[in-house]
């Protein structure tokens, strides 16, 4: 896939000397969904506000799909659509007018079909003739999404899409991603809820900082940096790890009992097999045994506290 | 120039003015009348005529400027604070348009509003006085340049503005004195020299002596003088807005 999003050692200082991206150097494949993982205060919203125009950057260069943002800035926005962290949408205006109004500010003639296209895409359409005040928080989301879409953009960025939003809203939110992705669009999403990003990205960044801790794909980031439990839950509670277990560093739950055993899935030999031999020959009898994969937060809290260290 | 953006935003912002059209025109219609009622009844019969024009005409054009200049201002304030003031701003950062724009949108807008309701206090105070206008092209002439330059001050104030009480200072405590001592209700020779000399300093007196000259052909300063006042002001509020959008001062970060 060729590279739409090319970000290069992007840099913002605010007054004060206040860092909030230091380098960030990034490339972005068309049609993938990207989520960048953060802690509050990370850098992400400026990483996106930056690209997007809203804040100068201080140094660096973006291109998007060839256009830089500051020389080329009309192409550049043309082909990118935003939908802020903060519900921000004129109180009194219609529905269908505010996106008619977003599909005029970025150049494009009025298009009643495109604009009703995209209105029932996003069930906004028997909604159309409400003022926005008179909508649910959930459905004032919906708005944003449908102004961001308005002029048809190749690059949409979320900025927390789902933040402060119920379950039911937020699997939708999900469904509407993944609908635009069939359609081509690439998608840049922050978020803090790692369960988002497991659900619905291709490739996860984390950053922290104002520094961009990695980016990889998201199977092989859970791969690589993936950890797998073994639980073997005992018949009697053991008193002790038996000295004969030592070697495979085990901890009990808190109810003692049951082990666990941390093992890499991308080891050679895993131990198990051995493990199991070991617990027989010790004399311990087992009622159950269950695996489990760590999950993406796990992998983020280890990156953001190896950083902070 | 992206056309469609400025007819986007010049559309977007007519329409609020449409809303709440029947406010838009009761309030100015109401107090025009008020100024009808005291300046020309009440104090009109004490003087009667100013250099030959009958003191309740004499005050149109000053009336006619000082609610053209006010609702200029507020409206273009209003218009570009509103956005900053709900968030919606980071859609015109982020759009493909450049700042005069912007500005075209913004000013286009509430230059218009300003026009429709100076005519509208045009045609009220038709109901009360006898008006030959002796200059109609200069007239409009100066009802649009005025129109214009003080929406562009009123944008300069909506971005400097940080909350809405800065929004209504400008307004309060420098245009409305500026426009009452600039002559809107009686001609600068009615003052003792003094405050004459003092009185060229204010920019107003220009534009409404400019506009008052459309009207009836009295002059407190030369036409041309006011002509060249409203140019040197509008290219001032130019020079300003051109700065706010090349530094990016109280839009963007």
């Amino acid at each position: 896939m060729p590279c739409i999003l090319d970000i290069k050692d992007l840099r913002k200082s605010y007054e004060g000397g206040f860092e909030a991206l230091k380098g960030v150097t990034l490339e972005i494949n068309e049609g993938e969904i990207i989520a960048l993982l953060g802690p509050n205060g990370a850098g992400k919203t400026t990483l996106i506000s930056t690209i997007c125009g809203i804040t100068s950057a201080t140094s660096g260069e973006v291109k998007v799909a060839g256009h830089c943002i500051k020389d080329d800035f009309r192409a550049a926005r043309r082909l990118i659509g935003l939908v802020p962290q903060e519900v921000a949408l004129e109180p009194f205006e219609k529905v269908i007018n505010t996106v008619r109004f977003s599909r005029g500010l970025f150049g494009k003639s009025r298009d009643e079909a495109a604009i009703e296209h995209i209105l029932r895409r996003l069930s906004l359409w028997d909604k159309r003739n409400n003022p926005i005040k008179e909508l649910s928080g959930g459905m004032k989301r919906r708005v944003l999404i449908a102004k961001a879409l308005a002029h048809e953009p190749r690059v949409l960025f979320l900025d927390e899409p789902t933040a402060g939003v119920d379950v039911e809203l937020r699997k939708d939110m999900w469904d509407i991603v993944a609908d635009l992705k069939a359609d081509g669009v690439t998608i840049i999403l922050t978020t803090h809820y790692i369960e988002e990003a497991e659900a619905i990205a291709d490739r996860v960044g984390v950053i922290a900082k104002g520094e961009l801790l990695l980016v990889e794909e998201k199977a092989k980031l859970m791969a690589r940096m993936g950890k797998k439990e073994l639980e073997v839950q005992l018949t009697e509670p053991l008193a002790a790890i038996p000295a004969a277990l030592s070697k495979y560093n085990l901890t009990q739950t808190a109810d003692k009992t049951a082990v666990i055993y941390t093992y890499d899935t991308k080891g050679e030999r895993t131990g198990i097999t051995q493990l199991l031999n070991d617990i027989a020959s010790a004399g311990l009898s087992l009622r159950d045994v269950s695996t489990r994969q760590s999950s993406l937060e796990d992998i983020f809290v280890t990156l953001v506290q190896e950083d902070a260290a | 120039m992206n056309w469609t953006a400025i007819k986007a935003i010049y559309v977007f912002e007519m329409a609020r003015f449409f809303r709440t059209f029947l406010q838009s025109l009761i309030s100015p219609v109401i107090s025009t009348s008020l100024y009808f009622v005291v300046f020309g009844a009440a104090i009109g019969s004490r003087i009667d005529q100013v250099d030959g024009v009958n003191y309740g005409a004499f005050i149109v054009p000053g009336l006619i400027m000082l609610t053209v200049m006010t609702q200029a201002i507020s409206n273009a304030s209003f218009g570009i604070y509103f956005p900053k003031f709900i968030g919606t701003i980071y859609e015109l950062l982020s759009a493909p348009i450049s700042f005069l724009e912007i500005v075209l949108g913004y000013v286009g807008a509430a230059a218009t509003k300003a026009m429709f309701i100076g005519v509208i206090i045009m045609i009220t105070s038709f109901f009360f006085v006898d008006i030959q206008i002796q200059h109609p092209f200069a007239m409009v002439l100066f009802l649009v340049l005025t129109c214009i330059s003080f929406a562009l001050f009123g944008f300069i104030i909506g971005i400097w503005a940080k909350n809405f009480e800065q929004l209504q200072l400008v307004p309060l405590l420098i245009v409305t004195p500026l426009v009452f001592l600039g002559g809107s209700f009686y001609s600068i020779s009615m003052l003792p020299p003094v405050w004459q000399t003092i009185s060229m300093f204010n920019p107003v007196v220009y534009l409404i002596s400019g506009f008052r000259w459309a009207f009836f052909g009295l002059e407190d300063v030369p036409v041309l003088t006011s002509l060249l006042a409203i140019g040197f002001f509008t290219a001032l509020c130019l020079a300003a807005v051109y700065w706010i959008f090349k530094t990016g001062w109280r839009i963007r970060t």
